[in-house]
């Protein structure tokens, strides 16, 4: 039995993590937060040099085709850092091509996203619509009309891969951003630091990515591998949290000796240990094409937000007001739990779908 | 990743199975009519006949009777031994806890005498730790052994000893200094559970049954040859057979009910606007569930992947049982919940899963705190695994008996 990354992934997760602890402290999140530029461009040039935006692309495309263990643990480390640059998007967008491109497409995005020349993003919000599973933007030929907002590094992006009402349901569109019909402008959100944007289209050239089926295929792959960085990023508020409850003294002593203070430390890295495991199981359904696969997916991202929600609030909690304040860092993981909850569905959806996948299992199995 | 065998393991899961399927005649299951002296005798059979085989103490070392082999083979050997519901309760607390202390701390007669008659099922062994003063601050015990000559002479009561009523020996740490600070006046002895003024009784619990007893020293005699470690070790042996009991204790229990029943229940049971599996509330409960305990089974898949590989497993295996315990208490409150006032009638008409999801409601309040409490277990992921400062403990540098 080998439950674990490769050691090649284990490798590449330290190199990731030593660049990232050097190049992407909270300071430069903070320095975002004020930048006119939608994402720290010095720090996306060195990380596509890392050939972190290549990893996932095959080599016939100008990647390294590595697999979906590498992937996951780069997300994991840009959680970790929040780094504020367009990674989590042209991953995801990388994905969907990988997964269901036509040679076509793969031709017209891939290569670009592997040398940096390109950027990727994806959007399925609406503002208020439900779910992932629905969408109000429509299809008809090949044109779309509709709104996308808030879609995360839109405004750095190229192309933005967009959830529609097709002819036979709601599946993923390939939209060149450059094309006429096409406009987008900045969109404000809870998170500071990961820009977003509104997409109006407006009978605007699109082609499709797949089917309504292979558009949950993907679902599941892009729900594992934001778990991954939602791990990273409460892995990030739990480690702050430690630290301050280390280093800080009430009523004579260290707060993290009070039950009060340590318990909720403790809660954390439970919540965190049971989301790696079905992180992990995500991981290798995804690997292997397992038949688990869905339900697999929804549990690490279900069990993932629970683990970012409680890690951010409760880190915010144990520094007080201090924990308050805007010269805080606890503000990025607060706010940033709500984007990853964003960019891909509630927890709510989520335990909805799973509990789908076990009546599935369940009725095949009877 | 993969949850494949390596080819070591499958070589030795084919010989362990072959072994069990020509085996396991009479052991494949027990019958609920059986009596207490059936069922201790057909236990010692089934590990008389491992032991035979050679698949008993498998990861223990050969000078002590053991095999000689890695962890992964004693899990391959439970796994294969789990599709069947073989007696092994009997004998997981002496050769999962005592005798590995015994083996650990104690001189090599008393190896020489007693490890091998444990691991054959011969004898049978008890766990004597806890008292009704001392549970989680387990170094408060208060049963005392004094020296006598050649003897000590031990006086006290004991509670929560799981068979104690069933065994020959018992592993017991006791006061030998009350003067000293509280940990360092224990030490640990191996006593005859047979010997006068040895007392096991049943202790019923709150769930109705009795699985645990108490147990009453009173002038008890133990050779000085049967001390486990140095007179003032005893808090350091004592350690080593808890490392192993927080392990055994980390799993849900093996028949409980879980967020299958949960589904199929939800199924069943109609609420005022429909069948309950439509509610969402009913739904994100079964998903936190299922989360809980897939998330444990997975978290123990690391470790055996650790093991697998030759190292230890990671620290995320201390959340098990604090994770188990609270979730089947939940789970189980929420199904009663869902039957409604069925859920509350007990008796031979009620439904055969809401049966279960009583008794899982009952037990689980117990399983909270045996094995460590969820706030012990808190306080040690926080301070070992986390690097928190410990509680303040102000009687932990004063004589025991100077201390309140």
């Amino acid at each position: 039995m080998n439950f674990d990354f490769s050691d090649d992934a284990k490798a590449l997760r330290e190199q990731a993590r030593r660049f990232l602890d050097e190049r992407a402290t909270t300071k430069v999140a903070r320095t975002q937060m004020a930048a006119d530029s939608p994402y720290d461009t010095m720090l996306w040039t060195q990380v596509v040099e890392l050939g972190w935006t290549a990893a996932r692309v095959p080599e016939a495309m100008g990647g390294l085709g590595l697999g979906g263990d590498e992937a996951c643990v780069l997300a994991e480390e840009i959680g970790r850092s929040l780094a504020p640059v367009p990674f989590m998007s042209t991953l995801l967008a990388t994905e969907a091509l990988v997964l269901v491109g036509t040679e076509e497409q793969q031709t017209r995005w891939l290569g670009g996203f592997a040398e940096g020349a390109l950027i990727g993003c994806v959007g399925w919000g609406e503002g208020d619509a439900a779910s992932p599973a629905r969408a109000g933007a429509k299809v008809t030929g090949d044109r779309i009309t509709g709104i996308k907002v808030p879609v995360p590094d839109l405004m750095a992006a190229d192309v933005a891969l967009v959830s529609a009402q097709g002819p036979d349901g709601v599946q993923l569109y390939v939209i060149d951003l450059s094309d006429p019909g096409v406009t987008r402008e900045a969109a404000d959100t809870i998170d500071l630091v990961r820009r977003h944007g509104r997409l109006t289209l407006t009978n605007a050239p699109c082609a499709p990515l797949g089917t309504p089926d292979t558009y949950h295929e993907w679902l599941d792959r892009a729900a594992i591998l934001t778990s991954f960085e939602a791990l990273g990023t409460a892995s990030a508020a739990m480690a702050m949290a430690i630290g301050y409850a280390k280093e800080r003294t009430a009523f004579g002593q260290k707060i993290g000796r009070y039950q009060g203070v340590k318990h909720k430390c403790a809660d954390m890295y439970i919540k965190l240990e049971l989301a790696r495991a079905h992180a992990l199981h995500g991981a290798w359904a995804m690997q292997d094409g397992a038949a688990e696969l869905r339900q697999a997916a929804a549990a690490a991202r279900v069990a993932s937000l629970d683990a970012l929600a409680y890690c951010a609030e409760e880190n915010l909690q144990i520094h007080g007001g201090t924990g308050f304040t805007w010269d805080s860092d606890c503000q990025f993981y607060y706010r940033r739990n709500r984007a990853i909850v964003a960019a891909l569905g509630s927890k709510t959806w989520w335990s909805d779908r799973l509990v789908r996948a076990l009546e599935r299992r369940n009725a095949l199995a009877a | 990743m993969d949850f494949n065998d390596t080819p070591q393991e499958a070589e030795y899961r084919t010989k362990v199975r072959a072994w069990i399927d020509a085996n396991i005649g009479e052991f494949r299951d027990v019958p609920d009519t059986m009596d207490r002296a059936d069922f201790v005798a057909r236990s010692k059979r089934w590990q008389t006949k491992k032991y035979e085989a050679g698949f008993t103490g498998i990861t223990w070392p050969k000078a002590f009777g053991g095999q000689g082999l890695g962890p992964m083979n004693q899990i391959v050997f439970n796994q294969e031994e789990s599709r069947f519901h073989a007696p092994t309760e009997l004998f997981s607390i002496g050769l999962g806890m005592c005798i590995p202390t015994v083996f650990s701390h104690g001189s090599q007669a008393l190896i020489d005498r007693y490890v091998a008659k444990a691991l054959s099922g011969e004898e049978v062994w008890c766990q004597l730790f806890s008292e009704p003063v001392a549970g989680s601050d387990l170094a408060g015990i208060r049963t005392k052994a004094v020296k006598d000559g050649d003897d000590w002479v031990i006086d006290g009561q004991k509670v929560w000893t799981t068979n104690a009523h069933l065994s020959d020996f018992g592993i017991i740490v006791c006061r030998t200094d009350p003067s000293k600070p509280k940990h360092k006046g224990l030490t640990m002895f191996i006593v005859d559970m047979h010997a006068p003024g040895v007392e096991a009784r049943p202790l019923k619990q709150m769930s109705g049954g009795s699985d645990f007893n108490e147990v009453f020293f009173t002038g008890v005699r133990v050779a000085d040859s049967h001390r486990v470690g140095a007179e003032g070790d005893g808090w350091k042996v004592a350690l080593t057979t808890l490392m192993n009991e927080r392990l055994a204790v980390g799993g849900k229990p093996r028949h409980a009910p879980g967020y299958a029943t949960l589904l199929d229940m939800a199924k069943r049971v109609q609420r005022d606007d429909g069948a309950a599996i439509e509610a969402a509330d009913v739904r994100q409960r079964i998903a936190a569930t299922y989360i809980a305990d897939e998330g444990i089974k997975l978290t123990q898949m690391r470790a055996l992947s650790a093991l697998s590989k030759g190292e230890m497993p990671g620290p995320e295996s201390s959340i098990a049982k604090v994770v188990v315990a609270k979730t089947m208490q939940d789970m189980a409150a929420f199904a009663l919940d869902l039957s409604e006032s069925g859920g509350f009638v007990t008796g031979a008409e009620t439904d055969p899963d809401v049966a279960r999801l009583q008794g899982s409601y009952l037990w689980s309040a117990g399983l909270r705190i045996a094995g460590g409490t969820d706030e012990i277990l808190r306080n040690i992921i926080a301070e070992r695994v986390l690097g928190l400062p410990g509680d303040l403990r102000p009687d932990k540098d004063l004589p025991f008996n100077a201390a309140a």
